[in-house]
């Protein structure tokens, strides 16, 4: 009736989980609880959990983003404190097996769930308003991706407490990960939950690159596209090349334990190495899926506090995509040592080199931006400047890997830990907090606390010198990732210094979530709104309208006359708005529960495909298609905001324009 | 439509959200694409790991292959037939061409499942070798997919009966299960070249 | 292709006649990749030449008959889109034979 689930299946023996499940239910209750309190239950449901809005859309995206950092970063610090501790016959707090799913949950949970969601939430608010649309090309996909990625980061959390997750590392490799090895279910969970994200993110895919091909603004030619925008097309494309084959990949993994298939088996003919291939033919384009609208955001950001235009706009635009088209030529850089000939290795080595020298592009594009510009040092401009200095030595260390030769001594090795987190914490994650302090005005209308943002700036900047410079020097003297605990004591004291430097980076979380509470408690001070809606005195076509948007973004279709379309218009004296109309009714699209309930069969499927209880899986596959089935019946799904509502909106916000400039 | 489509359909601001339907579902295909790309890249790299079973020269055959190419061919056409009757706006003309199509997809379905199930009876089933493993996942991913365009028929056929015309939402999903039905025929034609008959000379 | 008529959207749609020439087209092409195999007339790598050729001309036929795939200017991302992922499965294919391939050769796992 159950398959294998069974009340022995609750880890109640291991102490960390259950006091972990009593803090999560205690403030999950405490947050439900206070949500019926206020009697919010209706408006969340209506405005929010059934929202096509793209901009509603975002902010759930970068919540979702936010709840797994805490998870994910959890894990972290978890793992430093073990090999802190765990040297010279001490076996630490954590058993290996509790260790193996920490690093590969950290891992899933950073890249997946943090890294994609934040992405996705950036994509979803600002690309839609920089080309002048009133939402993406398809809102009910968009509101179903995001439960799609949701579900699937609940049921990675829900591994936590009910078996247990994979210990075959963030990439699950066979033969490890075949059933003969890891019966368990953890590695089930593992590919439900990744296969499930991964349709949000290929229908996330699809959704903007269709958006940024058809429904740009009159005039908006692609070489008058904000950069940010260019980044999330490129974006797209690798999303929607790289996907399928993760898809493939971890599907044939899963016939493999479920149906005894030998792709990947030692035994019938089985080749391991042909699911590195595919895992990494998917693995290396997210690697730039994920950084390139980091470059996106500082190519938004350094302009507008440089107070010039972006230094090079074509370059940055041909770099973009040649980085693309290389991202597809490097995959075997992740396995050089499994045995291929030198022709391969040299071949994939020196493509990745390559990649260097469009990256080195751009950073010399943004450097030339701040060049005898009027830079003001806004919190923004901080992650920026310290994403070039960190990203800089990530990506050479990179380049040393690309060596076939080097790669032999370090594969493995903690310097490749060193490498890719500098890279990614040092390019993405800077990159995306830089563009959540630089467009939270316009996403919530009050600006983020400046001196609370700088001081999380500088934790997290020392803090990750500190945690990662170490792993470098333990990879030179031959320490090897996912160790529980070692005997060499010359190693201890640089894991203590990495100890330092995880306690800094969480000091630096704490400054973050500082900054939320300081900013929220103070939004009606004069200093912290934005009436305007262009605080930074911007460039692009997101700051002409109001802060937050009005649900249709604008009133008006702007026209586009030239590179830069805001600033152009500001400084040629034309009015973006088109303030006082006429104004015509706007076609919306109207809020469905299709996505949300899309997303909860399939939550229910993937649970129980992992536990094998067929029959749920079944109903919830039974679910999903009667529910898109029902979907595509439905006849009611879009209104008309008439025409003097909109005008109601502009005019006021047109009223707190000219207060502002009066004053 | 020397202008611009682009600028045009964005500065449009009726059907501001219908119009990039069929767009969107192409550039799905392509994703689509790239799936089976990867399992013919499987396929190949595993086609002569037999582990001592049976290889595809001992286990395929020529009539029931030709049978089933045929069915999907025919299948191909007589959905062309009912797009041309939609654009006409002869609504009971479509359901009669859907309703052949969905004949013709299910044999396909039906033979395939009966190869398969002869094929595990004799021993040869998708646990056997790594070679029958990726020969399965292949030809079965096109399987589904024909399943999932016979689900897709079936709602299309219910939504269309009773109807008087064929509004522009219905013609985009006629559409794009148009583009659907005739890609899954060149994927078999890929299928039947380089799984079956490349294994049979 | 006079006689294939495009609508606003960008997509075209076919004749009956257009689709029966398609059709006549892939059951020529198909009987003709089967009687070469069948008929054992060329030698093991010509037949698979043979078939791979017919298989391309093939799906060159469905293309333009049932996708209704062509030049104008209102298909261009379609064919955009379609030209990117074939030169990417192409990568992908051609990339995996050639890493697993050598792999096996180094490896001796062959």
């Amino acid at each position: 009736m159950l398959g294998r689930l069974s009340f022995s299946a609750i880890p109640l023996d291991v102490p960390i989980l259950v006091g972990t499940f009593l803090g999560v239910a205690i403030v999950g209750l405490a947050v439900l609880g206070l949500i019926t309190y206020l009697g919010k239950w209706g408006y969340l449901w209506r405005e929010w959990l059934t929202s096509v809005d793209h901009k509603r859309l975002a902010v759930m995206y970068i919540v979702l983003a936010l709840v797994a950092l805490f998870r994910g970063f959890a894990d972290a610090i978890m793992m430093r404190t073990q090999l802190a501790l765990a040297y010279a016959g001490n076996p630490g707090y954590l058993p290996p097996h509790h260790y193996d799913q920490i690093f590969s949950a950290h891992g899933t949970i950073m890249i997946f769930f943090l890294a994609m969601a934040f992405m996705t939430g950036l994509f979803n608010f600002v690309v839609p308003l920089q080309i002048g649309a009133r939402d993406v090309a398809f809102p009910f996909l968009n509101n179903l991706s995001f439960w799609m990625t949701a579900i699937s980061f609940v049921l990675v959390n829900v591994s936590l407490f009910i078996g247990e997750f994979s210990q075959c590392g963030w990439l699950a490799y066979p033969p490890l990960s075949e059933s003969q090895f890891s019966p368990g279910v953890g590695v089930d969970y593992y590919i439900w939950a990744v296969q499930l994200s991964g349709v949000g993110t290929l229908l996330t895919g699809v959704n903007f690159f269709v958006t940024i091909v058809k429904m740009r603004a009159p005039g908006m030619t692609w070489m008058r596209m904000p950069v940010f925008t260019w980044t999330a097309f490129c974006s797209s494309i690798l999303i929607m090349v790289s996907f399928p084959v993760l898809t493939v990949a971890l599907a044939l993994l899963g016939l493999d334990r479920y149906f005894g298939m030998h792709f990947f088996t030692n035994d019938g003919g089985g080749n391991q190495m042909l699911y590195l291939s595919l895992i990494w033919a998917w693995g290396h384009p997210e690697v730039y899926i994920l950084v390139i609208p980091a470059f996106g955001v500082f190519s938004e950001v350094v302009p507008a506090f440089s107070g010039k235009p972006l230094f090079g706009y074509a370059t940055m635009v041909y770099a973009t995509c040649s980085i693309m088209i290389l991202s597809f030529l490097v995959w075997v850089h992740h396995f050089f040592t499994m045995g291929a000939g030198p022709d391969v290795n040299a071949f994939f080595g020196i493509a990745t080199m390559v990649i260097s020298i469009p990256t080195g592009v751009k950073l010399f594009n943004w450097l030339f931006t701040m060049y005898k510009g009027r830079i003001q040092f806004h919190a923004c401009m901080y992650w920026a400047v310290g994403f070039m200095v960190t990203f800089t030595i990530g990506g050479m260390t990179g380049v040393m890997l690309a060596i076939p030769g080097a790669d032999f001594v370090l594969h493995n090795s903690l310097f490749l830990i060193a490498h890719f987190h500098n890279v990614i914490i040092g390019g993405v994650y800077f990159g995306y907090i830089c563009g959540m302090n630089f467009w939270f005005p316009k996403v919530t209308g009050f600006k983020l606390n400046e001196a609370w943002g700088i001081r999380a700036f500088w934790f997290w900047f020392v803090g990750f010198y500190f945690a990662f410079i170490p792993l470098y020097v333990l990879g030179f003297e031959g320490m090897t990732r996912r160790m529980n605990h070692y005997d060499n004591p010359e190693w201890h004291i640089w894991m203590l210094i990495a100890e330092v430097g995880a306690v800094l980076v969480l000091l630096g979380i704490v400054c973050q979530l500082t900054q939320l509470f300081v900013s929220i408690r103070d939004r009606n001070l004069p200093a912290n709104r934005d009436l305007t809606g262009d605080p930074w005195n911007g460039r692009a076509l997101e700051w002409s309208t109001s802060s937050p948007p009005p649900p249709y973004n604008f009133a008006i279709v702007p026209h586009v006359h030239g590179l830069d379309a805001f600033m152009h218009d500001k400084e040629n004296g034309i009015d973006t708005r088109h303030a006082g109309g006429p104004y015509a009714p706007i076609h919306m699209p109207k809020n469905t529960a299709a996505g949300f309930f899309v997303g909860a069969f399939s939550f229910i499927f993937g649970f129980a495909a992992i536990w094998y209880i067929w029959w749920l899986a079944a109903i919830g596959l039974i679910g999903v298609i009667g529910t898109v089935i029902a979907r595509s019946a439905n006849k009611d799904i879009d209104y008309y905001i008439p025409a003097e509502e909109v005008a109601r909106i502009e005019n006021e916000h047109s009223r707190k324009l000219m207060a502002q400039a009066a004053e | 439509m020397a202008h611009d489509t682009t600028v045009q359909t964005a500065g449009h601001d009726e059907h501001h959200h219908e119009s990039p339907v069929v767009f969107g579902f192409w550039v799905y295909l392509m994703t689509d694409c790239i799936i089976f790309g990867t399992l013919f890249a499987v396929f190949a790299v595993l086609r002569n790991q037999f582990n001592g079973g049976p290889s595809g020269h001992e286990l395929f055959e020529f009539s029931g292959l030709g049978l089933e190419t045929a069915l999907l061919l025919v299948s191909s056409i007589t959905y062309g037939f009912g797009m041309i009757a939609a654009h006409k706006n002869e609504i009971s003309k479509v359901i009669m061409w859907l309703g052949v199509t969905f004949l013709l997809g299910l044999g396909f379905v039906g033979l395939e499942v009966n190869e398969f199930a002869h094929m595990i009876h004799e021993g040869a089933g998708p646990d056997r070798s790594a070679f029958l493993s990726a020969f399965f996942t292949l030809v079965s991913t096109h399987g589904l997919h024909v399943t999932c365009g016979l689900i897709w028929i079936v709602t299309l056929m219910v939504q269309l009966m009773g109807t008087t015309e064929i509004p522009e939402r219905m013609m985009n999903k006629l559409t794009c299960l148009s583009l659907f039905w005739h890609f899954l025929d060149i994927v078999w034609i890929c299928v039947f070249t380089y799984v079956y008959l490349a294994s049979m000379i | 292709m006079s006689d294939l008529h495009t609508s606003p959207s960008g997509e075209s749609h076919g004749s009956v006649s257009s689709y029966i020439i398609g059709f006549v087209l892939a059951v020529i092409l198909t009987a003709a990749a089967f009687g070469v195999v069948m008929s054992h007339s060329l030698s093991p790598s010509g037949t698979l030449t043979a078939i791979a050729v017919l298989a391309f001309v093939q799906v060159l036929v469905h293309l333009h008959y049932f996708l209704h795939m062509g030049g104008g200017s209102e298909q261009r991302w379609n064919n955009m889109c379609f030209f990117f992922t074939v030169g990417f499965v192409v990568i992908l294919v051609i990339g995996t034979l050639f890493v697993m391939n050598n792999t096996a050769l180094h490896m001796m796992s062959r």
